[in-house]
Formats: C-alpha cells, structure tokens, sequence
C-alpha cells in the first residue's frame, strides 16, 4: 500500500483488492478506515442468507446444555483457576466445525473465577452453586493480594455505608468489576498487535518525558500492563493457532482477530457490562472485499457472523443472587452497535449490519449480544423496515437515538451496557449505578429517618408537620436532601473507581483506547416516575401522612385526581425533568476522580424490583414494597393515553441533562400494531420515527401477548428462546425470578 | 386541558338535526347542559369530550389522536365504553384546545401517515364542533377520520363531509329486527349515510362487530356484506371479535349488562365470517 490518500493500489495474492488509503495508516484511526472502505447498502433483506448445517449443528450442541444451566444456575465452573488472558487452555465447541474459535475458558458454559474484584463475590458464588472453595486461593486473595471490594471498604465514609445499607444508593459496582468501558476491539484486525505495542510505546516515550507527578506515574503503570496485556492476548490467540500480531488480511481472519480481542477482554475481567462496541460496517468493508475477490459467497459471510454471534452470546460471568437481583437473568450486554448515519450524511447500514440481525432468525431470538439499533428518520426505508420486522417477531433488538449520539459523539460512538454512549477507543466511563430517588423524597418528609427501619440515614432535619402535604413544604425540604445525596453519591463512586484502577485495571480494554480519553462519572437515578406522581399527588390532590406510634410517616391517604406521568401531560412530565435537572446540577457541584465529566442515567436496568422491594408507601398511591416503574417509564397501568404518549413523555427528559442515556421499554400485543405482518412493519416504522423526531432517546419494543408470558411461566420448558426487553437489555423470560417475571406480566401491554 | 365536569341533571329535549327533523327528545341531553354551554356545543366551539388517546393501527391508518366525545344514542348491548353515553358525564373542552393537541402531534402524524379520528361515543351528536374540528385539521394538513355508527348521519353537514379524509362506519347488523335488538334503534339511517358518503367517493372501513349468539347468525352477516357491497367506496371490512373487556365498566356505572358470561367468537366462526364478506370481493380482516 502507498500512503497516497484515497486509493486502491492493487490487490493481494488471492485478487482481494487493497484498501482505500488514508490517515488510517499513519495512525490508528478507525473511523477514517472506515469512512473509506465501507459500501453502504441500500436494499432490503432479501439477499440474506440461512443458516448452514455447520452453524445449525454448532448451536444445537449448546442447545442441549442449556436445559441444564438454567436448572442449576451454572453448567460448570473452574473453581480453581483465577482467570486471566492466558491462565485457560484453548476450548471448543465442535472444533472441526467452528469456523470462528475461543472460549474464556477450556470448555463451553464453564465459567472462570475473577478474584480481583472482590473475594467474597467469588467464595459465594462458589458456595451457592456447590464448589468447593479452594483455601489456598482465599488466602492469597485475602491475606496476600488485596481486592478491589476491600479497598473500596477502606476509603468509604460513614455517610457512604448508611445510605448503601439502607438501599438509598444500591448496585454500586464496589464488589464487581464496573464494565461499560468498550475496547476498540477493531483495532486488533486492522493493525495487528505489534503495532498496537509499538503504538503504545511512543505513549511511553511522551509519558517517560512529563514530571513524575501522581496522575503521571499511575499513567506511566497503566500503559505498561496494557502492553503486557496485549502480549498476553497474543499468546493467547497463538494458542488458537493464530498469529495475531500482524493485521487480518480475509474476512474470516478480521472476525477472527476482532473476537480474540474482546475474548481476551472477557477472560480477564468480570465487569457487569462487557459491551462489544460498533463492528459491523468495519468486519463489512474485509467481507465485501473478499466477495469482490470471489473467496467467499453470502452463505460464508453469514456464517462467519453466525458463528461470532454463538461465541458472544455465550459469554458467561460467575456471580451471585445479590447480583441477579439487581441485574437478573444472568446479562453480559455484549452490546453491538448497528446503523447510524454518518457525518457525511451516508448511512453505515451495511449487508454486515443486516447479517447480524439476520442471527436472530438463523439462530433464533436471544437475548446476548444486545442488538442496538442506532435509529435515524434517514435510515434507508429497506433496512427500517427489516430492524422493525425483526423487532415484531423476536422483542430482542433495541433503539437509541443516532441523531442525538451523533450530535454528541460524531458517529464512531457505540452503547455499552444499555443506553450508554461512548466514542469507540477514546471514551470510557466509571459506572456509578443509580440512587433511590424515591426513598430519599421518603427521607425528606421524615427528616432523614429511614421509613422502613426508622433509622436515622440523612443528616437530621425538621420532619414534615403538615396534615395535608404542601408542594411549597415538600419540594425544598426533598431538594435539601437530594443535595446530601448527590454529595454522598459522588464521595462514593470517587471512593470506587479510583480503587478499581488500583486493583482490578482493565489492562487490555484499555489497551485497545487512546492514551488520552474522555471519562464520565455515570451517576444515575432510580424511581424518577413515582417521584414525579407523588410530587404531583401532593400538588394536584390532597394527600395526608398517615403517621406510626414514633411520628415516623408510613402511609399516604389521597383525595382526588392528579395527573400521572406517562400520558404527555405538562403538568407532571414538567416536575419529572424539573428534578432529574436539578439533580443533574447537584451532582456537577462535586470534584470527580480523575476529572471525569458528571454525567447521569435514568435507567434501573432490573433494579426497579429490588429498589421498589425496599421502599415504604409513597404519596402516590404505591404500596410498600410495589416495583418501581423500569427506567424512565411511567408506573405500570398508568399510561392510559397509548404507547406513543407514555413515549412522548419520556421523551421530554432533556438529554442534556441525562448523557448517560434515559431508557424506556414498551410492550405492544402484535395486534395493536396492525391486522398484517407489513401494516405492523410500517405502525412500528412510524412509531419510532415519531418517538426519536421528538426527541426520544431510547426505546424498547416488546411485541408480545400477556397470555404468551403466563404460559411460559407455567412451562418454561416450551420457551428456552423467548426473549423479552426488559430495561436496556434482553433477557430470556424463563431465566428470570418469579418475582422479576410477575414484574414484567404487570407492566402496561398497549393495545394500540 | 382545561374542563369542567357538567354534573348537570337530565331533562327531556329535542336534538334538531340539519334538515330540521329532530331525533326523539328522551335522549337528548343537550338541554341538560346551561343554556350558555349548550350554545357553544351548537356552535361547535366546545365539546364534550370523553377522552383521548394516541393509537396505532386501530382507529384508520398510522398512528392517529383518537378524541372520544360523549354522548350516543345506540344502546348496544356490546357497548365497550358505557361511560361515553351521556353528554353530560364529559369534559367540556374548547376548540382551541383540541386544535392546539393536533397541532402538537402534526410530526407524529407525518412520521406515521397518521391524523385525528373523532369518535365515542357518537360524534354526530356534537356535528358543529366535528366539522370546525375537521375544517382546522385540514388548514392543518392533518388526515381526518370519523369513526361512527351512522345513526345520526343526517347530522353531518356537507360541510363536515368536505373534511373527512375516513370513515370508519359500523354496521352493526344487517337485519333491521337484529339491529334493533342489539342497538335499541333502526338500521336505515346507517344505510342512508352509507350511500351518502358511497356518492361522495368518501372512503370507508366498515366494521362488524361478531358476538356469538347475537350478531352471527348467517343471514344477518350475510345482509351485512350485501349492504357493504354495494358500496365501491368500502376500502376494507373489519370484522371485530366481541370481548368481555368492558363489562367492568358496566359494572362500575351499575347498569345490568346484558352479555354478562357470553364467550368471545372462536376461531372457526371468525373464519366464516370473515369468508361470508370476502366472498363478496371485500378486503376483509
């Protein structure tokens, strides 16, 4: 190749043409390869292709093993081995028949142990499901190496571990691994790893020349554990019998070389979201190459993403049932980002984009990798109208805004874990979970004291007096509180994130970024619905404490109407982005770990379950112990207007204020969209057309009967595919507790 | 949306009708309302509105605001919203209200082929405000849809008509004796604002809804078909399973419901059904 920018300069020895020149050779820079290089499609499905035998056969033998993994939670675990890039010999599935091949550990569903993050996390989860655990390993990792979990423990403040225990701030990732930081695994197959460590060591060389201040000596460690790292992931791939140090030079390499890296990033560590990051066009410019070279026909393309899409939704993290409540169904969120429009105006639809929707039929519906559509009104009308057809029949691909993502991020950027947008390589973000917003509205009229317990969590303040609540009374006395909270929140995922790159660094994830990247401090809120109709109650009816023996409000009696969130009424949907701006502006007022830029969520991915389990009556009307509503959405059975207005109401919560995404989940039955499969293609087309021109950022679709859901509670054996959103993420229905599936059974199902 | 609820006793009156016949004076329920209110329904400036709701796919295409007036004549024992019966019980609501809520959705109907479907109810029990509303929905550029039984359709204007984009037009039965029992009222008035909209060209969805025991014996879908038949205009035929959804309602308003226990259609009658209008060259679902 010349380094003459924008041409072909001839071909390799099989007659693939070269790729087009540019920038992307000088530097690593993968948007400018794929700017280049990739070939929009405009078209429909029509040209997809089937599933083969080889791939048919490969997913049968796991088919046969998943019965037993969802009867014991786990199909096997290497209780032994502490997990690391290297640490597993080869596995396989069909070795003879597995065209792409890796697994994180020596055999298929075995799952490693990951110790760094926390002990505990490990002996109990080897404890619950029956494995022995080794003492030498508990002494090494209690006595000898120090966790994230216990460090984290040390720098907590008193503040920090009352509102943790008292459920106000939950899911903090201080005994798991974060996740949500996305390797750029692309740049494995474009570059190869030698020139990813050559890459690395001028960041050195510019490192070796600064002050050894604080900031530059950990920099200086960081990049040399990526660079060992990325030895590392070539070992591993070398145990394959593939040499990944040079660049993919065929299609099925590129796959190839692209897996490894991320296998390698899920061999090491266990974070709660290992998201994929945004590959089809890039594996699409190797394919369409090959094809141009007549090496390889449809039915081989789709194979090669067939068999990657076996591998990915495969991946498998040993955790507890603490964890499965907060995020149930045993998730991984290797989240794909397909689609978008690029800055150019050209849609990054490719044939690759539609072969990984294609998946979904070859292979059936599943829920891993989450399928996110980056959805745009410009999408070609060909390729809406398949993600919407594909969305009818399976319920297991998702929808986020490319017109908002792009404004914000250029259109590199890809969701980890849910709703969360990053520039691929260049941006990671320390995950903060999410506070109980609702409880501490339950706080504040209290005066601090927890309703459930009566323990004293917030500092101490006047309890509310009132016979009838006053908005005038409630709100500053709820904005008083939020403001302790928003401290105590970032004092706490400070404490965390700074221990993490301490303890359990994502070395090769890393590796695979820039040496200077953007950081966020994702905050979150839970509950923003209940509090948004409680606050309305208290404003638009009347609404009385109900009082114990101690003076502690326990219960809430309400006269008259009030309006609800979810049915495109100003009235409260006004009170909903009041508070979540407000919070927004408290969160900012506190310094970040390592300048990260204060973002936050309005997502509970499942949490909305076990948050709701711990939080008292609410001046709205909810039970003591009722689910909160999933993300950002309205409390079940309240969106009495249609889909679309519950959505609209959503979508008046400013983006600005919620960067780490804000995520709503629907259900529709079938019929509500239309009598015929093409008339509820085209209903779902304009649906989400409406919802994102509005401003929608995030929404899923679940096309399903409330009958379809019971019967496969009563046997799940008839459903081992059925995939259902639930927050930002699929789960298969059958693999979640009684409890999460009553959950999702008493959500709003729109008729229309 | 501001509105008051009218809470206002009933009393018997007359509803005048455009060519100045009248339809009969227990029903009629505008004189329930204050004489100045009553003035404003006449003049179509406000309605009594039940509620709303953004749909997609049921009430005409893409995804429409669906206004529910109050107020309807039929009877019908099927009746899934009871509660829209009377006048009196809805909202009243301005004009410039509504206009402003269809102005809000215009992106939603272009993203969509959507647009307002009016319905109940019975919409032609407030005529002057559906056709101000239709009038503006069109400045607008907004598809507008009807959705009724016709009974009152001599209550529509020319004007109105000039308007309407849709009609979604149940027939709710085929044999005038049948229709009665089911709506307490005549078929011929469906029939007469049928042809009327067939020689206007205005487009029609018919809809039938199936109850078992009480809307499918053959003849009566049989007369159905051939009255929907003769209308070129028809574009589909939607032939409704009967639910049990409403019967809470009827419940709540304790008003003794007389298909208590009654089975929605199965399978195998739907089937019929559906052939007995398809075998006519209807599009039918």
């Amino acid at each position: 190749m010349t380094t003459t920018e924008g041409v072909r300069s001839g071909t390799d020895d099989a007659g693939r043409p070269d790729f087009v020149s540019g920038p992307w050779q000088d530097s690593i820079d993968l948007r400018d390869f794929i700017q280049r290089n990739y070939t929009p499609y405009l078209g429909d499905s029509s040209f997809l292709a089937g599933a083969t035998a080889r791939t048919t056969g490969i997913w049968a033998k796991l088919s046969e093993m998943f019965p037993e993994e969802r009867r014991k939670g786990v199909y096997d675990v290497d209780a032994t081995t502490p997990s690391s890039i290297t640490a597993h010999a080869p596995g396989y599935i069909d070795q003879a028949n597995e065209v792409i091949v890796g697994l994180q550990t020596d055999a298929p569903l075995k799952r490693a142990i990951m110790p760094f993050g926390g002990w505990r996390m490990v002996a109990t989860s080897l404890e619950t499901y029956g494995y022995p655990v080794s003492p030498e390993l508990e002494k090494i990792f209690t006595d000898y190496r120090k966790t994230h979990n216990t460090a984290v423990f040390d720098a907590y403040t008193p503040a920090v571990r009352r509102a943790r225990s008292s459920h106000l701030i939950t899911g903090l990732p201080d005994a798991y691994g974060r996740g949500r930081i996305i390797g750029d695994y692309r740049r494995v197959a474009l570059y190869g790893v030698d020139a990813l460590i050559a890459g690395k060591k001028n960041d050195r060389a510019e490192l070796d020349m600064e002050p050894s201040t604080e900031d530059i000596i950990r920099a200086r460690e960081e990049n040399s554990e990526q660079i060992r790292a990325l030895k590392e992931l070539a070992q591993m791939a070398a145990t394959y019998g593939s040499d990944i140090s040079k660049p993919a030079t065929t299609a099925r390499e590129a796959v190839q070389w692209l897996y490894f890296a991320y296998l390698g990033a899920v061999k090491e560590q266990n974070g709660a979201a290992m998201s994929f990051g945004r590959n089809a066009a890039f594996l699409d410019a190797y394919i369409e190459r090959d094809m141009a070279a007549g090496v390889l026909n449809e039915e081989g393309a789709q194979e090669l993403i067939d068999d990657l899409v076996i591998k990915l939704r495969i991946v498998r993290f040993l955790r507890t049932p603490e964890y499965d409540e907060i995020f149930a169904g045993d998730p991984t969120w290797v989240t794909e980002s397909l689609a978008g429009i690029g800055e150019d105006g050209r849609p990054l639809v490719t044939k690759t984009t539609f072969r990984f929707l294609q998946t979904l039929y070859n292979i059936g519906a599943a829920p891993e990798p989450n399928l996110t559509v980056l959805w745009s009104d410009a999408l070609p009308e060909g390729f809406k109208r398949f993600c919407a057809q594909v969305s009818i029949d399976t319920s297991a691909i998702q929808f986020e805004s490319d017109e908002i993502i792009r404004a914000e991020m250029g259109d590199d950027a890809a969701i980890a874990c849910c709703v969360s947008p990053m520039r691929v390589g260049k941006q990671m973000q320390f995950f903060g979970a999410r506070v109980n917003a609702v409880k501490a509205l339950l706080y504040s009229i209290n005066g601090g004291k927890d309703e459930v317990s009566g323990k004293q969590i917030a500092p101490a303040t006047t309890p509310n007096a009132e016979e009838v609540l006053t908005y005038d009374t409630v709100f500053p006395a709820y904005l008083e509180t939020l403001e302790w909270l928003a401290e105590t929140y970032v004092t706490a995922l400070n404490c965390i994130h700074y221990m993490h790159d301490k303890y359990a660094y994502e070395r090769l994830e890393m590796a695979l970024h820039d040496k200077d990247i953007i950081r966020t401090l994702a905050c979150g809120i839970a509950g923003l619905s209940v509090v948004a109709d409680s606050l309305s109650a208290i404003k638009y009816a009347t609404v009385r404490p109900v009082r114990d023996e101690t003076g502690l409000v326990v219960d809430y009696t309400i006269e008259g109407e009030f309006p609800q969130f979810g049915n495109d009424d100003d009235r409260v949907d006004t009170i909903a982005v009041d508070v979540m701006e407000r919070f927004m502006t408290m969160i900012r007022k506190h310094p970040t770990y390592r300048g990260a830029i204060h973002t936050q969520s309005i997502l509970t991915i499942t949490s909305n379950v076990v948050y709701g389990k711990a939080t008292g009556n609410t001046p709205d009307g909810r039970r003591a112990g009722e689910s909160f509503a999933p993300g950002a959405n309205p409390m079940n059975g309240r969106d009495t207007h249609g889909m679309l207005a519950s959505a609209l109401s959503v979508a008046k919560l400013p983006y600005s204020e919620a960067q780490d995404g804000i995520s709503l989940t629907n259900t529709v039955i079938p019929s509500g969209l239309g009598h015929t499969k093409e008339e509820q293609i085209t209903s779902l087309v304009g649906l989400i057309d409406a919802f994102t021109s509005a401003t929608g950022y995030h929404i899923n679709v679940n096309v399903l009967n409330r009958d379809t859901l019971e019967d496969a509670m009563a046997h799940p054996e008839n459903y081992p595919q059925l995939t259902i959103r639930v927050s930002g993420y699929a789960v298969n229905f059958v693999r979640l507790t009684r409890e999460q599936q009553m959950d999702v059974i008493s959500r709003t199902f729109h008729s229309h | 949306m501001p509105a008051v609820n009218l809470g206002l006793p009933s009393a018997g009156a007359a509803i005048a009708l455009v060519d100045g016949s009248s339809v009969s004076s227990e029903q009629a329920e505008l004189a329930d309302l204050h004489h100045l209110e009553m003035e404003a329904i006449h003049n179509g400036t406000v309605a009594s509105v039940h509620s709303w709701e953004l749909v997609t796919a049921v009430d005409g295409p893409g995804t429409r605001l669906t206004l529910f007036l109050s107020g309807c004549l039929l009877r019908c024992q099927y009746c899934h919203n009871p509660d829209t019966w009377k006048m009196k019980d809805g909202l009243l609501t301005t004009l410039d209200d509504l206009v402003a809520r269809v102005k809000r959705y215009k992106g939603v109907f272009d993203a969509t082929g959507g647009g307002l479907t009016i319905s109940g109810g019975e919409p032609l029990m407030q005529p002057a405000f559906v056709a101000r509303l239709f009038e503006e929905c069109h400045k607008l550029g907004v598809h507008t849809t009807l959705d009724t039984s016709g009974f009152l359709g001599k209550s529509a204007s020319d004007k109105l008509l000039d308007n309407l984009d849709l009609v979604l037009l149940d027939v709710k039965s085929g044999i005038p004796e049948t229709y009665k029992e089911v709506t307490g009222r005549d078929l011929a008035p469906t029939i007469a604002f049928g042809d009327r909209l067939s020689e206007r060209n205005i487009p029609v969805w018919a809809r039938f809804v199936l109850v078992p025991g009480l809307t499918d014996a053959v003849d009566n879908v049989d007369a159905v078909a051939e009255i929907v038949s003769r209308w070129p205009n028809v574009q589909r035929v939607e032939v409704l399973p009967f639910h049990q959804m409403g019967e809470d309602k009827w419940d709540r308003l304790n008003i003794p419901y007389p298909l208590h226990g009654a089975h929605p259609p199965d399978e195998a009658l739907l089937v019929r059904v559906r052939a007995q209008f398809a075998a006519r060259g209807l599009t039918v679902f």
